[in-house]
């Protein structure tokens, strides 16, 4: 007894000493203290400048630009908004909608497969494998994709020529023959923006869907299947109630990403303006700030529509 | 009338691991059947073979007569209370027992009336407009046990149902149980790896050990008649006597099984033995005897002296209670 008490010491062990140690005790004893020393510069930041500028921009959306002068008006009015509301202006924002929208759910129906598969049966090396397949395209520079995507799609492209010797040119040529989607070729097409765009946001979907899919515990489908669901029953019942929330949120980045880029569309796709595009040239060349902010307020706005819809249909229930 | 479920030489093979080892059973119509075991001993895997979770690498298996292998789970008239309940949290508790009724497409008033019968019968009644994050451990085991009963099966499979309730509330359940099982007439396939749940329980219990059947028989049989070291030890911790003790103590050079209660410490006849250690366990003290270089656990009923640690005693028991087990158990 008394041989293993005076190796020990006493009850309580001496202190680690120093500043550190006397500053590890007192976040010990006051953890809120930690917490709040460690949140401050990150909410700062988040506040003032994220927030702080998003404020501002929606300031100068109430401003308008004088006709003659050029200037900002630094008064409040609905102008502006006038001026969004115009047919040609009205286009823009309708047409980068349904791009988005046409983004999101192909995005939607590509990226399941995948994030199924990583989520339920990949695997050690298998698993390495998926992360690597999705990140890995997210390395490069998105300016050489877009380039790449040029040269697969042009005229005279690796698209056309594999369709060449398969002799299938007919059914390119037929495509591009339709109204709306088509054009002089893929590059210069609708098309050719969407597939662009659905390659490049993509892994924004797969990643939070494999996230969400990974977190259905497998019993829950063999508990469906053994009261009688069949596979699509439980997709429908169980399986896809339960990822919803992470379907919303890669859908949420798929459609954001693509209602404010403003590259994509100018590499590859027709003259036609999208939102992004708008908000670049009135707030570069034509110098127009108030229109170039209240069309940046667009997609903030039908982010917080959608989200309000995703919210009443339930999707964030299993959340 | 065909068997409930019968399984004839079936094997289920994880790559090297033989989960389930050459296993053939047969479960009567009506019956309470209890697969007992400790854990990797194949018991749940024979139950999931059974739901269709999983297919025997070899062997055959039928559920009233009917041949089901490559039947899909959700094609077998089956239902299983999960080990973890697996209730869908996303649906509210009625929707949960309505769940395979919604699959089956029956109406909804219908089945709303149903899935409320069945909560009463599992003592829930009114609970339908809860989630399943907002029930206790023991209520989410009733919903479980609702949502698999509402579709009147033929055979209800649970696994280790109770493990996760606190002892109180699993003795009220194992009772419960047994009486919904009596009154619904279902075969109910039961897993678990407490012994005494399955004693009390069960009208007849398969004992498993590394993928195979040790033996299959009435929890009397099981207890009073154990066939091997195994069974003996698992249920009912029985003092297990190599064939060397067994001759000491007057019997054949045969491997026996020695009950702890059923030993009595009587004073004046009997072999003769020193006590090594004793521990108070509530409704008896447990005395621990060297026989001849064995342990020997005796159960003292409470009331009686507790001999001190180092005496020497005297201990004695009835012919039958020396149960021999042959000479390779």
């Amino acid at each position: 007894m008394s041989v293993s008490s005076s190796a020990s010491g006493g009850a309580i062990l001496a202190g680690r000493g120093g500043l550190g140690g006397s500053l590890s005790d007192a976040f010990w004893r006051k953890p809120q203290l930690l917490l709040f020393l460690m949140l401050t510069p990150p909410l700062l930041w988040l506040g003032v400048i994220y927030l702080g500028s998003l404020f501002a921009l929606l300031i100068q959306s109430f401003f308008s630009i004088d006709e003659f002068s050029g200037m900002v008006v630094r008064e409040f009015t609905l102008k502006t908004y006038g001026e969004l509301l115009r047919p040609s202006n009205l286009d823009i924002i309708v047409r980068t909608v349904i791009m988005a929208g046409l983004v999101t759910i192909a995005s939607a129906v590509i990226a399941f497969p995948i994030a199924y598969f990583a989520a339920r049966y990949a695997r050690g090396r298998w698993k390495a494998m998926f992360y690597l397949g999705v990140m890995l395209p997210l390395w490069s520079s998105y300016l050489v994709k877009i380039y790449a995507w040029k040269l697969i799609l042009a005229k005279e492209g690796i698209l056309g020529w594999v369709f060449d010797k398969l002799h299938l040119t007919f059914l390119i040529d037929g495509w591009l023959a339709l109204p709306i989607v088509g054009g002089n070729s893929l590059s210069v097409s609708p098309t050719g923006t969407f597939l662009v765009f659905v390659y490049v946001w993509l892994p924004f979907m797969i990643l939070p869907m494999q996230a969400a899919l990974e977190r259905v515990p497998t019993n829950l489908l063999e508990a469906s299947a053994d009261l009688g669901a069949s596979p699509g029953q439980t997709f429908r019942n169980v399986l896809l109630p339960l990822a919803l929330p992470g379907v919303i949120a890669g859908s949420i980045f798929t459609f954001s990403l693509t209602l404010g880029d403003y590259i994509i569309p100018q590499i590859i796709g027709t003259s036609h303006l999208f939102i992004g595009m708008a908000v670049y040239a009135h707030q570069g060349t034509a110098g127009n700030i108030p229109l170039a902010a209240a069309f940046t307020v667009v997609p903030v706005v039908i982010m917080g529509i959608y989200l309000w819809l995703a919210k009443r249909a339930g999707a964030f229930n299993a959340l | 009338m065909p068997h409930a479920v019968s399984f004839q030489q079936v094997s289920r093979h994880f790559g090297a691991v033989r989960a389930v080892d050459a296993v053939d059973l047969e479960i009567a119509p009506g019956e309470f059947f209890a697969m007992l075991g400790p854990s990797g001993s194949g018991k749940t895997t024979c139950l999931r073979l059974i739901a269709g979770f999983e297919q025997p690498t070899s062997g055959h298996i039928e559920i009233f007569g009917e041949t089901v292998e490559g039947v899909p789970p959700y094609r077998r008239n089956v239902n299983t209370v999960f080990q973890d309940y697996a209730l869908f949290p996303h649906l509210n508790v009625a929707d949960n027992v309505a769940y395979g009724q919604m699959i089956r497409g029956v109406g909804k008033a219908e089945r709303a009336r149903n899935a409320e019968a069945a909560l009463e019968m599992v003592k829930l009644p009114g609970y339908g407009s809860r989630k399943p994050g907002q029930l206790s451990g023991g209520q989410r085991q009733r919903v479980a046990l609702a949502r698999a009963l509402v579709n009147k099966p033929k055979v209800l499979l649970l696994d280790e149902p109770l493990g996760a309730l606190d002892l109180k509330l699993r003795e009220q359940m194992q009772e419960e149980l047994k009486v919904l099982q009596k009154a619904l007439g279902i075969t109910f396939v039961f897993v678990t790896h407490d012994q005494s749940e399955a004693l009390s329980m069960a009208d007849r219990i398969a004992v498993f050990n590394e993928g195979r059947i040790m033996q299959t028989g009435t929890p009397e049989e099981i207890y009073r008649r154990p066939k091997t070291r195994f069974v003996a030890d698992f249920v009912g911790s029985s003092n297990v006597l190599p064939p060397k003790v067994t001759q000491q103590l007057g019997g054949p050079a045969e491997w026996s099984s020695l009950r702890p209660e059923d030993v009595r410490l009587d004073a004046v006849s009997g072999h003769e033995a020193r006590v090594t250690g004793a521990s108070f366990l509530g409704s008896a003290t447990r005395v621990t005897l060297d026989v001849a270089g064995e342990k020997l656990n005796v159960l003292l009923p409470s009331g009686l002296a507790v001999p001190e640690q180092g005496a020497s005693v005297r201990f004695s028991w009835k012919p039958d209670d020396l149960h021999l087990m042959g000479t390779d158990a």
